[in-house]
């Protein structure tokens, strides 16, 4: 290996090991302490000062209990399943507004694609923070929604959407709708339209040959998007905090409670390494789905 | 071509209509003369002016522009080495790992981002600010540039750069004259990416600001944090507009570039 391709390889690799794992270690570390009134606020520190016996009392100080805590104490685990729940709910939700959008604009005039594909991207480069705010101003008791609504005449009491579960999945279908579109487009555009023109020359029907060809051939694309959406969603902290309700648990917002309100750093922690084990399997997954399609690229 | 049936449009027309009315509804109210929602009190611009007279605000939006501007360079350099090694940098120890470590902070969710780089700071600086800003920035969105590098790299014809050396360019004269000019749309979607990137990040900032260091995203999120400001939309506006200047420009230099690459094919061919 000459010089020149060893310091090319280790500028990037020495970054993202000092600012991505060592940084773990310590998430890790410190999920093991122990909660004190001291500057830091955990007990206990390293002192290399006092050698061999030190660092023996310092790895027998590590214990479990906050893991412990986190099963005993029901905020935490309703916090994760409540987290899950809104999580698969709102990724079928965004699913199902997406999918069609997809299909129609794989399915429109080539010379309108480029058009449309910019629309569904301009939202992603504006700011997630503005998208979130837009909905406070749509969903609240005086908002945008109530007011046309009770204009038209379908409802006489204003509806209460802002700070519930509903608006929480709405802001999560809103905010992550490019993200599901985008690569089952790009699966439904490269689907060869003479195999649906077959099937239905052969006397299948509309929905026949959407079920038997489309679906299939498009199952890349939506295990793609679920998942860009699903893993985001999970550890949501906007969105719950601007539009949920008191009674809307989400872990994100729990981690950040734990850390900014009560400043239980290892408590914070063990939230962060219980978030990331339940993380590990669909990130696995999506990076397989990823290489497989890559592969059939190929 | 088949006439697009009603099915499309309607979904289409739906889809749009709701990625868009919100939007439109925030700048529509950034124009009221009223700070009430349901109350239309008449057209008005009082709004943009409060907000520019406005020095926290000005203040926010000097910091998160100096952060987004070093971040973006920074990331945009650690991204192409890293996007470069992964693809080009054949086998050496500890691949899997850097593979790994490129990839994580794409699916990471930002509160786990922010606490561990905190804690990691706590231990490197005495007090935080716009260095560890920066720093937190540039870790994550040099992942997102060295995706968009990498899967550049992949797809173009890797017998150009051979051909350079057949002739006797040395490696690095390769780069600099084969590769990079090649990637270059790419490296510079990846700046523009890490830019949006650290202008809109709320949640790591959060945690790794300091004294003087907070950024137009930690402004604004606590200013909405109690319901609709009529402020906030204009700033909303403004943000909006400039982003969609910028997008439709890309979009329409991209497009004659295509065209243009078009041409000169059919010339050669």
């Amino acid at each position: 290996m000459t010089l020149r391709r060893f310091i090319l390889i280790a500028i990037p690799f020495s970054w993202l090991l000092l600012f991505f794992l060592v940084p773990f270690i310590v998430v890790l570390k410190l999920s093991l302490s122990d909660p004190a009134i001291a500057i830091p606020p955990y007990t206990p520190t390293l002192d290399p000062s006092s050698g061999w016996a030190g660092i023996k009392s310092f790895f027998g100080q590590l214990d479990f209990d906050n893991f412990t805590f986190l099963t005993l104490d029901p905020l935490y685990y309703t916090a994760y399943l409540s987290s899950l729940k809104i999580a698969v709910i709102s990724t079928m939700l965004t699913l199902l507004v997406a999918f069609p959008m997809a299909y129609g604009m794989a399915r429109a005039p080539e010379q309108w694609r480029p058009t449309l594909m910019m629309l569904v991207i301009l939202p992603f480069w504006t700011s997630f923070l503005i998208r979130v705010y837009a909905w406070v101003g749509i969903l609240g008791k005086e908002g945008f929604l109530n007011m046309v609504l009770m204009w038209i005449g379908i409802i006489d009491e204003p509806l209460t959407i802002l700070n519930t579960n509903i608006a929480v999945y709405i802001g999560i279908v809103y905010t992550y709708l490019p993200f599901m579109i985008l690569p089952i487009y790009s699966t439904l555009e490269k689907l060869d339209m003479s195999l649906i023109e077959a099937a239905e020359d052969l006397g299948s029907t509309r929905a026949q040959a959407f079920w038997l060809i489309t679906a299939p051939l498009s199952l890349p694309g939506v295990i793609a998007g679920c998942f860009l959406v699903f893993i985001p969603a999970l550890g949501e902290f906007v969105i719950p905090s601007l539009l949920g309700g008191s009674d809307t648990l989400m872990i994100g917002k729990v981690l950040w409670d734990e850390f900014f309100a009560n400043r239980d750093w290892p408590l914070a922690s063990a939230v962060a390494v219980v978030l990331l084990m339940i993380l590990i399997v669909p990130i696995i997954l999506f990076q397989r789905n990823q290489q497989k399609q890559m592969e059939a690229d190929q | 071509m088949k006439k697009p049936s009603w099915f499309n449009i309607t979904s289409l027309t739906l889809g749009f209509a709701f990625l868009y009315i919100p939007m439109l509804v925030l700048i529509a109210y950034s124009f009221n003369g009223g700070r009430l929602v349901t109350v239309w009190a008449g057209f008005s611009t009082k709004w943009y002016g409060e907000l520019l007279s406005n020095e926290a605000f000005l203040d926010a939006a000097w910091v998160t522009l100096r952060v987004a501007v070093a971040t973006a360079t920074l990331a945009t350099v650690l991204g192409t080495l890293a996007g470069y090694v992964l693809v080009r940098g054949g086998r050496f120890m500890g691949r899997t790992l850097f593979a790994g470590m490129a990839y994580a902070p794409l699916v990471m969710p930002d509160v786990i981002l922010g606490l561990s780089l905190l804690l990691l700071f706590k231990t490197m600086f005495s007090s935080m600010g716009m260095t560890t800003v920066i720093l937190a920035h540039t870790t994550f969105a040099m992942c997102y540039v060295s995706v968009v590098v990498s899967s550049r790299l992949m797809s173009f014809d890797r017998s150009i750069e051979e051909a350079a050396a057949d002739l006797g360019a040395t490696a690095f004269d390769t780069f600099k004259s084969v590769t990079l000019p090649i990637i270059f749309p790419a490296v510079l979607s990846g700046w523009l990416l890490a830019f949006t990137l650290s202008l809109d990040d709320l949640v790591i900032a959060s945690f790794v600001t300091g004294p003087g260091a907070t950024t137009l995203p930690i402004k604004i999120f606590s200013a909405v944090r109690l319901g609709v400001s009529p402020e906030i939309n204009a700033l909303s506006t403004i943000m909006i507009g400039i982003v969609t200047i910028g997008v439709i420009t890309f979009s329409v230099i991209n497009k004659r570039q295509i065209a243009q690459r078009l041409r000169d094919e059919k010339m050669a061919g």
